[in-house]
Order: structure tokens, then sequence, then C-alpha cells
């Protein structure tokens, strides 16, 4: 079987689904919120990579941004991991715990 | 060389300014934080004016990342000019509660900086790029009172929303860049002028409004926003309900007009579904509130709504709307948040809406004041917020959508009674706490915003030329 462009859209589908999913569905841990987050990101770069790749020849098609726009999403996501667990060190620090069932001193 | 400069000279002298600010305020132990705020602000209100005094050619830098034209000049001046008010509410307020650190003015550029990306972005690049340098700014900005729990909750929540919505934003950017084959705004309206909208680039397009929705906190994208600001501190409020809105509208302003412009059949349901779920869940959501903070929240949601409903025209008038609609909203909400910043009492800040009660007795002048900006708020006609919205509302009815017109005007009516609640409570209730003397700079920006609602001391000279103003920025948008 010849593994087309389609295989590894729908591929990129479910990584991004499991990962919008694990931020709702999850009441267990942050951690595990930043490792859904990290998913849809790579979700997305698959996405990207896929379509340069395969992208047909045509009149402003541009094969080669795709593969940069990967590579700068890697770096803004180190960047945003960085900060994110920074915050999450702060909030333990505070609440002593990182479940996400606690994080509810706001609500309305 | 210097016209190639020119077209990104804001950006360059923000990130230097920045730079630099960063290394003198960690070059020597002693504390700068008073020094490096005070350049800040001046750094800002120079960013601010640049476009417009430096009288720049329009044009590309970055190999067409960067478009820069008198729509992003009008956007960058009113960000600037609101980062720095904001930026001089923080001075008192971080003094108070001794979090004075210099990063904070730091933060806030490089937040400025990101905007300023996304305002000129002529590609999902660039855009990508400006969003994340805002967001992870503003991430920081919403923790930055490390030691209280209420603050870093509300950094956990704006972290892990906003995280969610750039990866929408990605998903949708990639479904564009897959069915269109380029990232360049140009290239793909006519990439779509010569496709037509295929099933991919209608997906794609819904992606990029979605992950957008959550940064103007649009219904149903909204819900970190009550949380965001009742837990960052004040003045960080004050900052996130100003600029980083308008940012971000102006980058969904620019995505629907350049690459979709010829698709607004696909997008305008969209839009219009934004608007009328926020206009609906910011009436209906704040008439419960009792902390203030809370209750700009969702009156920020409805605002939105309303922001979006001249954009749901997709015509020039339309962009005009918005663009008056959203800087005369600032203006108000600037006002309030540097009032908000004097409930204090001896032993703290307060920020419940009882808290006001009695204020016509104890502090006269600061009870007028908030009536003043909470009627220009409702919409009353003499005062600029009547103009904001008929503005916005005007160009809606012209292009046939008047059900939606009428939807925002019942909005508005609901919207009322909370506003009321608090002219009544500061006007009929008992006195039952007195706050201190509120802090030089507070009062003098409440003033200025105070004196900015009422229309009549500044017609007709001011409010010709900043509707000019609008009205070529929006044009620009779409001759370009």
């Amino acid at each position: 079987m010849l593994i087309g462009l389609h295989h590894y859209l729908i591929v990129a589908a479910i990584l991004f689904t499991i990962g919008v999913f694990g931020i709702f569905v999850n009441r267990k841990n942050v951690i595990i919120i930043l490792m859904c987050v990290e998913l849809i990101l790579l979700a997305v770069n698959i996405n990207f990579v896929a379509f340069s790749t395969h992208m047909a020849p045509a009149a402003g098609a541009d094969p080669i941004a795709g593969q940069i726009f990967a590579l700068f999403i890697l770096t803004v996501a180190a960047a945003e991991a960085a900060v994110g667990l920074a915050i999450l060190v702060v909030y333990f620090r505070n609440r002593g715990n990182i479940a996400v069932e606690n994080i509810d001193l706001m609500k309305g | 060389m210097f016209q190639t400069l020119s077209t990104f000279l804001p950006e360059l002298f923000l990130a230097l300014s920045a730079s630099l600010l960063l290394g003198f305020g960690l070059s020597k132990t002693n504390d700068r934080s008073v020094i490096v705020r005070y350049i800040s602000v001046g750094v800002l209100v120079v960013f601010a004016f640049m476009g417009y005094v430096l009288d720049r050619p329009d044009g590309v830098s970055f190999s067409g990342l960067l478009f820069n034209n008198d729509f992003s000049d009008f956007l960058k001046a009113i960000i600037g000019l609101s980062a720095a008010a904001a930026l001089m509410l923080s001075k008192n307020y971080f003094q108070k509660e001794s979090l004075d650190r210099y990063e904070f003015s730091v933060l806030t550029l490089y937040a400025v900086l990101g905007m300023s990306i996304m305002v000129s972005a002529n590609n999902l690049l660039a855009m990508y790029i400006g969003i994340e340098m805002q967001s992870l700014a503003l991430y920081i900005l919403a923790a930055f009172n490390r030691d209280s729990l209420r603050a870093s909750e509300a950094g956990l929540k704006y972290f892990v929303l906003g995280a969610l919505s750039s990866g929408l934003l990605l998903y949708g950017a990639s479904l564009i860049y897959g069915f269109t084959g380029s990232l360049d705004f140009e290239t793909i309206r006519a990439s779509i002028a010569l496709t037509g909208p295929t099933t991919g680039i209608i997906a794609g397009m819904v992606f990029l409004l979605c992950g957008l929705a959550f940064k103007i906190s649009a219904a149903p994208f909204h819900m970190w926003t009550p949380d965001v600001y009742e837990g960052s501190p004040t003045p960080v409020t004050g900052f996130f309900a100003a600029a980083p809105k308008l940012a971000a509208m102006a980058i969904i302003t620019r995505l629907l007009i350049v690459p979709f412009g010829d698709i607004i059949g696909q997008w305008q349901q969209v839009i219009v579904v934004l608007a009328v779920l926020s206009m609906v869940v910011g009436a209906l959501g704040a008439i419960m509130q009792t902390n203030i903070k809370r209750l700009m929240a969702y009156s920020s949601i409805a605002n939105m709504g309303y922001a979006l409903v001249p954009l749901a025209a997709g015509t020039v008038a339309g962009v005009q709307g918005m663009l008056v609609f959203m800087t005369i909203y600032i203006i108000t909400v600037i006002g309030v948040f540097a009032i908000i910043l004097q409930m204090r009492l001896r032993n703290g800040m307060v920020e419940q809406v009882s808290d006001l009660s009695g204020l016509s007795k104890s502090n006269p002048g600061m009870a007028f004041g908030l009536t003043m900006l909470m009627v220009s708020l409702i919409g009353i006609p003499p005062w600029l917020g009547f103009f904001g919205k008929l503005f916005a509302f005007v160009p809606a009815v012209e292009a046939g959508l008047l059900w939606l017109v009428v939807v925002a005007l019942v909005a508005s009516v609901i919207s009322a009674f909370y506003y009321l609640r608090i002219i009544k409570t500061m006007w009929f209730d008992e006195p039952n706490r007195e706050f201190i003397r509120a802090p030089r700079t507070t009062r003098v920006i409440a003033i200025a915003s105070i004196l900015l609602v009422i229309p009549v001391l500044i017609l007709p000279g001011l409010s010709g030329a900043a509707l000019g103003l609008a009205d070529s920025a929006a044009q620009a948008l779409f001759a370009q």
C-alpha cells in the first residue's frame, strides 16, 4: 500500500482530536494538559510537513513555507512549554497540588 | 535602504528598546523599576505616533511577512497609547503591593511588540508569531503576583486555554496552507478566487476564526475571561481589556477582508453566530455578578459581540465602524479601570460592587466620574458610547443585517440593568466605608478618560480627525 497525503492527514486529525479531548476530559493532572497541548502542536506539524511534501506544482504554491512553519512551531512550542511549566510551578507553590479539579477558586 | 527599514521601524524601535531596558534593569542590583516604567511609557508613546509622524510609505517588509499601511498605523497608535495608560496605572498599585519589578514594563513592551506584528501581519506565519509573542508575555503578566493563589490560578487558566486556542488557529492555518498552497494573504486570495471555497478552505477558515475568537473572548470561547479578569492584578486586567482585544480584532478583520474577502458568504454566518452568542452571554452573565472585575469581564464579552456586528457587514463602513467602536470602548474601559484602582481601603484593595455603596456622599467626584463612564457604556446619546454603537450598527443595517442589530439593541437594554445597578449603588445606598485618597496618576487618567467620553467638550475638532483616520484605515485595508 502506498502511503499518500490523506493517510498523514488522518493521523494528524486523530492526534489533534485526542489532544483537544485530553484537555477537556482529563480531570487529574495539569501536566497531562500540557502534554495534550504538545500533541496538538505536533499534529499540526505533521499536517504542515505532509502538505509541504505532497504539494502539486502550481502558480503561487510554496512547498518550502510549510516546513519553515513547522520549524517555527517547534521553537514556539519550546518557549510555550517553558512559560507554562513556570506558571505551573508558581501555582504549585501556592496551592500545594496540581489536580485539575482543585483549580476552582474562581467560578461563575 | 531607509525606505525598506522605515516600513518596520516601529517594531524595530520597540524590540530594541525592550531588549535594552531588559539589560538596563538587570545590570545593577538596586531597584530600577520606576525609571524603567517611565522610559517604557515614553517608548510606547513614541511608538504610537511613529506611524503618523514619519509619514512612512506603505509597503511590505521581510519578503511580504509584514505589510504596513494606514490600517496598521491606526491600530498601532491606539494600542501604544492604551498600553502606556495601563502601564501608568500599574505604578501606584504595584508599589503599594510591593510587587514593583522592572520586568513588568519590559513584558508589556514585548506584548505590544507582538500586537504590533499581529496588526501588520500579511502572512499566516507572521500572524502566528505575533500572537504567540503577545500571548506568552500576557500569560506571565496574568500570574505576575506570584505569591497570590488567585493570580497564579488566573495565569494557569489563561495559559491552558490560550495554548488550546493557538492549537486551533494553527490547525486552521495548516489546512489553509494545504488547500491553497501558500501562507501569504494575497496569494491565498488569488488561489481561492481560482478554486472557489472548497471544504478544506472553509474548515481551515472556521478553525482560524475559532482560535482568534478565544483571543477576543467571544462566546462560546469566553470561559477563561471572567476568571482571568478576576484573578489578575487590577492594572493587568485593565491592560487585558484594552490592547490585546483590539489587536486580535484587527487580525480577524484583516483575515476576513484580505485573504477571505471574496467568500463573505462563507464567513458571514460564523461572525454572526459569534456576535449573537457574545452579546447574549455578556448581557445575561453579568447580571448576577457581585465582583466588579468579573462584571467588567462579561461587559467586555458583550462589547466584543457589538464590535463583531459591523464586521459581519464586510464593508468599508463596517470596518470603520468596528475601529470607531473599539477605540471608544478602549477609552471608556481604561477610565473604568482607573476608577476601580481607586477602590482602596486602608488595609488593601476591594473589588465588590457593594463596596461602592454611598460613594456619592463619601467621594462625590469619583461617583460622578464612574457614573459618566457607565452611562457611556450603556450608550445614552450625548455620551461617546452612543456614537460608538451608532457607527457600529448603521453599516450592519445597510448590509441587510437588521435582525442582528435588533438583537444587539435588546442586549444593550439588558446590559443597561447592571450598569444602572452600579450607579444606583453609588447614589442611593447607605455609605459603609471610605476609600483612601487615590494617587495622582490614576486620578489624571480617569479624568482624561471621562473628559473624552463627554463629547461636547471635544467636538468637533478631535472627533472629526479621529473619524477621518478610522476611515482611511478601513480604506487602506480594502485597497490592499
